[in-house]
């Protein structure tokens, strides 16, 4: 059974078991790796994408549940939002590894998206679903919180 | 920073190349042969884009380190792996520094696998880690800068029919008083005719315009916007992903397999027994893993252990009443006993830990039966590329090892026995058609699949005088040892004792004058590894935390009380004296916060902590600020070394606070971030990282700033509680405020 999933503004036909998680479908279908496998049980934030909109983790999203839906991937973000995210990490050099930077920029767009100026409980409760096993969390608080200036 | 420190730094000696590194590169690379280790120093084809070309004689290649093309791009070879540790851009740095670069133009790639032109000099093979990446680099990457510079600068003198003395290189742009300029990129071609110089001038270091100042990291564009292409990334056309099922104990093996229900799912190609398991081969990750769940595999467990976590600590407890193998003596601790006025003892139970890096093992194979190529991030590349030789019985020179960047290592991608690329190959044998495999770890591979930190067990004893000095100390060590049956034993287990297991407690430095430290080493069944500062890991807690508690009793300040006993020890001291200014340690505190310090050196770099802790509602320990000071030489990229000290400690505090492996019945009993519970945003502390000003080598930074928070928060809580934090992660423990 085929579903239809918008992906970063274009419509994607997909041919697979319709079990097969979200993020399955990015990585091996659309070749989309940006986004990123850590754990298959929606304990890291790795794998997170924007579902219409909204930041969800990936690997719990089945493919015939994305049918018909909008997708951002970490590819195809944009907007004063997402620019002031990724200009933030770049400036404070948040990445080490950078394996699961992919997640925590599309968890703190999502963030901003909700609370344009988050306070640090604000940013602790949204982003403690997204580990950085390199603990990068002290910077990631610190761009957020300087992306939040620049919006 | 000072001129006359830099000045130092220029004179530091050549970095020695030990002799032991053919006779180690033997042994890992399994018996493949003695030709192995020239073979692999043959030229790769085909590795790196831009290496290729600058084979092909279209751009200033001098070295193999740096490459100068027409399009003004200068293309550091990384010879180590950056798993976020900086190594890319800490080694474009020392490059960019001597080459005058622009930091827009820098670019890395990393190097092929050779272990002759791609060697650490402090292992004789190619290869990272002990945080040695920047430190055995300094000089050859400065002069490789340097050569390229020179042949530029001599290029466009010939050019301009101008002296090279009247020529200036700055930030990428080649010029002269007379108006004259011109880009890298434009004399790339005509440099590369140019003699390479032998030994070209390093710059004196108070020219320097990036070392010690400042250099953005060079991947963090690509590791925001998802182009950083990790080794699970690789796609391609006809590629297989293969996943195994892996024993539920330590060494069972597999007795017999039921592929029927796997093979019945969409995608799925083949089922295979490797000598790992039993590998599913499908067209798409989701196929791989719903087989894997389906295949039902039988295990001869006869010869698996089958003992638990409780077991091994009480088998080490034991241990712990009887003398060891000697690591360290010095005066009589007998006597000093004796007419100690009072005597302490502490014993600390450490457990198993995962590295659990956010990108689980994995290793692309694609295999024809006359070449290979591999995509890994390759920590000990010669260690990956011998072991495939070994697998899959090609010369070194058939085989093209990619290293591809690392999503995390903490020690878990330098593997002695190059198992996940052993398996990978394996695989690529078994199944024996020419098309891309890729290896996946699970989530729930790696928590459950070994490579841990050991378990180790503590007993200290010290004797006290009336004047509260410690007048004897008596440190025994009961644990596992990393290194016994890996090609590397040779080198670092030496009369019995693992270096790795006593390191930081045999280096105490402490002036005690009667003092033993030795050792227990039992065999146990579950794979072992370094993890994040080794050693440090458990010792750096002991010594440190009972260092605090001889404090108490001798009625002494513990930041004064150290320093007391580091008279000689000027580097430790500095450390402990600019975290305790800094921290305004001696400050009340406000109620129901508390402060500890610890200070401890590894990997020749020294850090001191200090930590403000809270106790939260139902005494959960909250690590409100760490205020820390490194040592660690010259800071090639301060920014850089700041990063490692915040990732450092919170990599550090996870394990202090909550992450442990726990086997019952010699089942690991976490699988995935559940029940290994690690550091998250909400428990990461305020850090400031102070750096001190050095003359010294530079020495690493991705271990040593690991071990220090754990002492650090338990003296705080001490402090605070009285409870002494004894059974790790301090999850187990109870601490109360006291009233």
């Amino acid at each position: 059974m085929a579903q239809t999933i918008t992906v970063n503004g274009e419509k994607r036909s997909i041919d697979a078991d319709p079990e097969t998680p979200l993020l399955w479908v990015l990585r091996d279908d659309l070749r989309l790796t940006g986004t990123k496998f850590g754990c298959g049980a929606a304990l890291c934030g790795a794998c997170t994408v924007h579902l219409d909109g909204e930041a969800v983790r990936s690997c719990q999203i089945q493919a015939r549940d994305a049918d018909g839906r909008e997708v951002t991937t970490i590819e195809g973000v944009s907007g004063d939002i997402a620019k002031a995210v990724q200009a933030a990490w770049i400036k404070l050099d948040v990445a080490q590894c950078g394996y699961c930077q992919p997640g925590q920029v599309m968890s703190a767009i999502g963030l901003l998206s909700q609370i344009p100026k988050p306070t640090d409980d604000d940013i602790d409760k949204a982003m403690d679903g997204n580990v950085c096993r390199c603990a990068t969390y002290h910077r990631i608080r610190a761009a957020i919180h300087e992306a939040a200036k620049a919006i | 920073m000072t001129t006359s420190t830099l000045g130092e730094i220029f004179k530091m000696p050549p970095v020695q190349l030990p002799d032991a590194s053919r006779r180690l590169f033997l042994k890992i690379s399994g018996g493949a042969g003695a030709g192995l280790i020239l073979g692999l120093a043959a030229p790769m084809p085909g590795a790196g884009s831009r290496a290729a070309a600058a084979a092909a004689g279209t751009s200033l290649a001098p070295n193999p380190f740096v490459i100068v093309a027409p399009d003004n791009t200068v293309t550091v070879i990384l010879k180590h792996l950056d798993k976020g540790q900086g190594a890319a851009t800490g080694l474009a740095t020392l490059v960019a520094e001597e080459l005058d670069a622009d930091h827009a133009q820098i670019r890395t790639e990393f190097a092929p696998s050779d272990p002759v032109k791609f060697k650490n000099f402090a292992f004789g093979v190619q290869g990272v880690g002990g945080s040695t990446g920047l430190s055995n680099s300094y000089e050859q990457y400065r002069t490789a800068g340097a050569t390229a510079r020179a042949m530029l600068v001599a290029a466009a003198a010939r050019a301009w029919a101008l002296p090279a003395g009247e020529i200036t290189v700055k930030a990428g742009k080649i010029s002269h008083a007379s108006g004259k300029s011109a880009t890298f990129g434009e004399l790339a071609v005509k440099a590369a005719a140019e003699n390479v110089p032998e030994k070209p001038a390093l710059k004196d270091p108070k020219d320097f315009v990036y070392i010690g100042k400042q250099f953005p990291r060079v991947d963090s564009p690509v590791k925001v916007n998802g182009t950083a292409k990790f080794t699970l990334d690789h796609q391609f056309d006809g590629m297989l992903i293969a996943v195994i099922v892996r024993p539920p104990l330590f060494g069972a093996k597999v007795s017999a397999f039921d592929a029927a229900e796997a093979m019945k799912i969409k995608g799925v190609v083949t089922v295979l027994q490797v000598p790992q398991g039993v590998a599913v081969l499908a067209d798409n990750t989701w196929a791989a893993l719903k087989a894997k769940r389906l295949l039902k595999v039988t295990w001869d467990d006869s010869a698996a252990e089958k003992r638990g976590s409780e077991e091994i600590v009480a088998i080490y407890k034991a241990l712990l009443d009887k003398p060891g193998i000697k690591a360290r003596e010095q005066g009589n601790i007998e006597d000093a006993f004796k007419s100690a006025a009072k005597v302490i003892e502490a014993d600390f139970e450490f457990p198993y830990l995962a590295h659990a890096p956010m990108e689980p093992m994995n290793c692309v194979v694609r295999f024809d039966g006359a070449s290979a190529d591999i995509w890994t991030g390759s920590q000990l590349q010669t260690v990956d590329h011998g072991a495939a030789c070994a697998v899959l019985g090609l010369k070194p020179e058939a085989i093209n090892l990619h290293t591809v960047w690392a999503g995390g290592s903490f020690g878990r991608r330098a593997v002695p026995d190059a198992h996940y690329v052993r398996e990978a190959c394996d695989i690529a044998k078994a199944y024996g058609k020419p098309v891309p495999i890729k290896l996946m770890w699970t989530r729930e591979d790696d928590i459950t699949g070994g490579w841990y930190r050991p378990i180790y067990v503590h007993r200290i004893r010290a004797g006290l005088d009336k004047d509260g000095n410690i007048i004897a100390w008596l440190h025994r060590i009961a644990g596992q040892s990393i290194m016994a049956g890996t090609a590397f034993e040779a080198m670092t287990v030496k009369n019995g004792i693992d270096e790795t297991s006593v390191e930081g407690a045999s280096s105490l430095p402490y002036a005690i004058a009667n003092l033993r430290v030795d050792l227990h080493t039992e065999k146990v069944g579950v794979p072992v590894l370094w993890w994040r500062s080794v050693g440090a890991t458990h010792t750096a807690h002991a010594t440190e935390h009972m260092i605090d508690m001889l404090a108490k009793d001798a009625g002494k300040d513990p930041v004064a009380f150290r320093l007391e006993l580091l008279k000689d020890k000027p580097r430790h001291a500095g450390v402990l004296k600019l975290a305790a200014e800094k921290a305004g340690w001696g400050m009340p505190l406000p109620p129901g916060k508390f402060r500890g310090v610890a200070v401890h050196e590894s990997f020749g770099s020294y850090v001191a902590n200090v930590a403000d802790v809270s106790l939260r509602d139902g005494g959960t320990v909250k690590v409100e600020r760490i205020v820390c000071a490194i040592d660690c030489g010259l800071a090639v990229n301060p920014d850089v070394v700041a990063a490692q000290m915040e990732g450092g400690i919170g990599y550090g505090l996870g394990a202090a606070l909550k992450s442990a492996i726990t086997l019952k019945g010699g089942v690991v009993e976490q699988t995935n971030f559940d029940g290994y519970d690690v550091m998250r945003m909400s428990e990461m502390p305020r850090i400031e990282v102070h750096i001190v000003p050095s003359a010294a080598p530079p020495t690493g930074v991705g271990e040593p700033g690991t071990p220090v928070a754990l002492p650090a928060v338990a003296n705080a809580l001490f402090s605070g509680t009285g409870v002494r934090t004894l059974q790790l992660p301090m999850s187990r423990q109870a601490y109360k405020a006291k009233v």
